[in-house]
């Protein structure tokens, strides 16, 4: 039973992570119809971000984490609205044009890293709490899992209460549906692009962070490695549909965790993980090709 | 002895030109809108009404000069356009549909004081149906919402595309005695299929043929003269 719990809250850590950085690659292919293939630098930047704040502050925990934190949210906020103003605007419409462009910057941006911090993973000053453990059901649920379940959830409910509450919101959901119409009501469709991709780096440095409490490390290719289980998150939920990007991350994460450790414990299969959630995509491209909440065409 | 006032130009569309991928969909368009009033936009199908007032928005790519009360619009984009008081209602209505009824309306406010009275006042069922989905809604209602968007701010001109298109019979009346309180409070250049709408509220039109200006004068004079109705609307102006 304790091993149903940590392998539970673990998938849960894990699916949290998928919804942070999916939740703003869903966000831009519904508003832009852009699909970032660079916004797995986001992350990269977040956990380098905040382990190079982290390491300069000359106080101790949890201020140190929280600076540090908020730090690396500035940094991907800054990042991603300048990659959109930079080379996402420019190439607005041209499909091919923004894939090469956003797969190259991946490729370049992580050499960058590579090439100044090293290629290996640089292990990071956690807080001592997010290194311990927590009781639950009889288990031992590293709290690193919970604190990237609980900032997912809040993050997920702030994201919620925005799209839905404010006048920006108003502005995404109706570009989601109808971008020229949008414009046609007087709004600056592009100030929302920027807006909505600052918002996605932003949830992305965030994910940044908690994976280096969630792994005790910092890799260069953590983005890149992560962002490929984001795209099957958004394809499964529904491209361009937030909630369904929330539960996609969930069902992912849980799926991934579970057959990784069956698979492993009784058919000696280490890797039944990842081909399950590619089994996924499949399954749900074939049964409902809109994704579990997104809207089908035609 | 009095002599008549000259009427203001509101609009002035001069060499328009628009290529949809290899076609050339507008061909040179030249005409004016004066202020005040309605004026229709008449013509086959595909003759370029919808793209000349796609054009004017800045929705589709295009050359030649558009000018709103003496600025020129060619190289604004469609939210500056707009926000010079320009409403716009679309052919299709084009609604958010998974938007509430008053979503909608509060995404289209630009003045400080949206005329939520008049909206409310023209179209009394959109208050009871406010927290309504719009995608729920049957086309005379989207119909209304598309309109009242347009409503809601104090415009210079409001484009109107096939405003009564796939309305029954009571929607249409109700649709064309919305645009008419609808032209007391801003000029309309209306594009509309049906002959007996544009009549009752046009008084000049603008007549597109293949992408160029075919007549432009008053509607009474064109629809007075069946030859020339049926030649260039396909239709009897009686």
């Amino acid at each position: 039973m304790s091993t149903v719990i940590l392998l539970l809250v673990t998938g849960l850590g894990l699916g949290a992570l998928y919804f942070l950085i999916a939740s703003g690659l869903s966000l831009t292919y519904g508003l832009m119809r852009v699909l970032n293939f660079a916004h797995g630098i986001f992350l990269t930047v977040g956990g380098y971000a905040s382990w190079w704040i982290a390491v300069r502050l000359p106080f101790g925990d949890p201020w140190r984490f929280l600076v540090a934190l908020l730090g690396c949210l500035v940094v991907g906020a800054i990042v991603a609205a300048a990659v959109e103003i930079g080379l996402i605007r420019p190439l607005y419409r041209r499909h091919v044009e923004q894939v090469l462009v956003t797969v190259g910057l991946a490729l370049a941006f992580t050499a960058l890293v590579q090439g100044t911090f090293g290629p290996d993973p640089i292990s990071y000053p956690a807080p001592s709490w997010t290194q311990g453990v927590t009781q639950l059901a009889g288990a031992n649920i590293p709290n690193s899992r919970l604190l990237a379940i609980a900032v997912a959830a809040v993050v997920f409910l702030v994201l919620s209460a925005f799209l839905r509450f404010t006048r920006w919101g108003l502005i995404v959901r109706a570009g989601v549906e109808n971008r020229a119409m949008v414009a046609a009501l007087g709004i600056d469709v592009q100030r929302a692009f920027t807006l909505v991709f600052a918002l996605g780096g932003v949830a992305a440095a965030l994910a940044g962070a908690l994976g280096a409490l969630y792994f005790g490390n910092i890799d260069p290719e953590r983005g890149t490695a992560t962002l490929i289980f984001a795209f099957i998150v958004i394809v499964i939920g529904g491209l361009g549909s937030f909630t369904g990007s929330a539960l996609a991350a969930v069902v992912v994460g849980l799926l991934q965790q579970f057959m990784n450790y069956y698979a492993s414990v009784y058919w000696g299969f280490s890797a039944a993980g990842d081909l399950s959630v590619v089994l996924l995509l499949a399954v749900v491209l074939l049964w409902r090709p809109q994704g579990l909440l997104g809207r089908s065409v035609g | 002895m009095s002599t008549p006032t000259a009427t203001r130009t509101l609009l002035e569309v001069d060499d328009l030109h628009v290529h949809l991928g290899e076609s050339h969909i507008l061909q040179g368009v030249s005409f004016q809108v004066p202020a005040g009033g309605v004026t229709a936009l008449l013509g086959r199908n595909g003759a370029g009404k919808t793209t000349t007032i796609k054009a004017i928005l800045g929705l589709v790519g295009r050359s030649g000069s558009i000018r709103l009360s003496n600025r020129e619009l060619a190289r604004m984009t469609t939210h500056e356009i707009v926000r010079l008081g320009v409403g716009y209602v679309p052919e299709e209505r084009e609604v958010f549909s998974e938007l509430t009824v008053a979503e909608n309306l509060r995404l289209a406010e630009r003045d400080k004081r949206p005329r939520y009275d008049l909206v409310f006042d023209v179209f009394p069922e959109l208050k009871q149906r406010r927290a309504q989905a719009a995608g729920s809604l049957s086309g005379g209602q989207q119909q209304m919402v598309a309109v009242a968007r347009a409503l809601l701010n104090d415009n210079q001109i409001i484009l109107v595309d096939e405003p009564t298109k796939g309305l029954s019979p009571l929607m249409v009346t109700k649709a064309a005695s919305a645009l008419k309180r609808a032209a007391q409070a801003a000029t309309l250049l209306l594009v509309e299929q049906n002959l007996q709408v544009a009549r009752n509220l046009a008084e000049k039109v603008v007549v597109l043929d293949e992408g160029r200006v075919a007549y432009t004068g008053d509607v009474a004079d064109l629809l007075a003269d069946p030859a020339l109705a049926r030649r260039y609307l396909g239709a009897g102006g009686h």
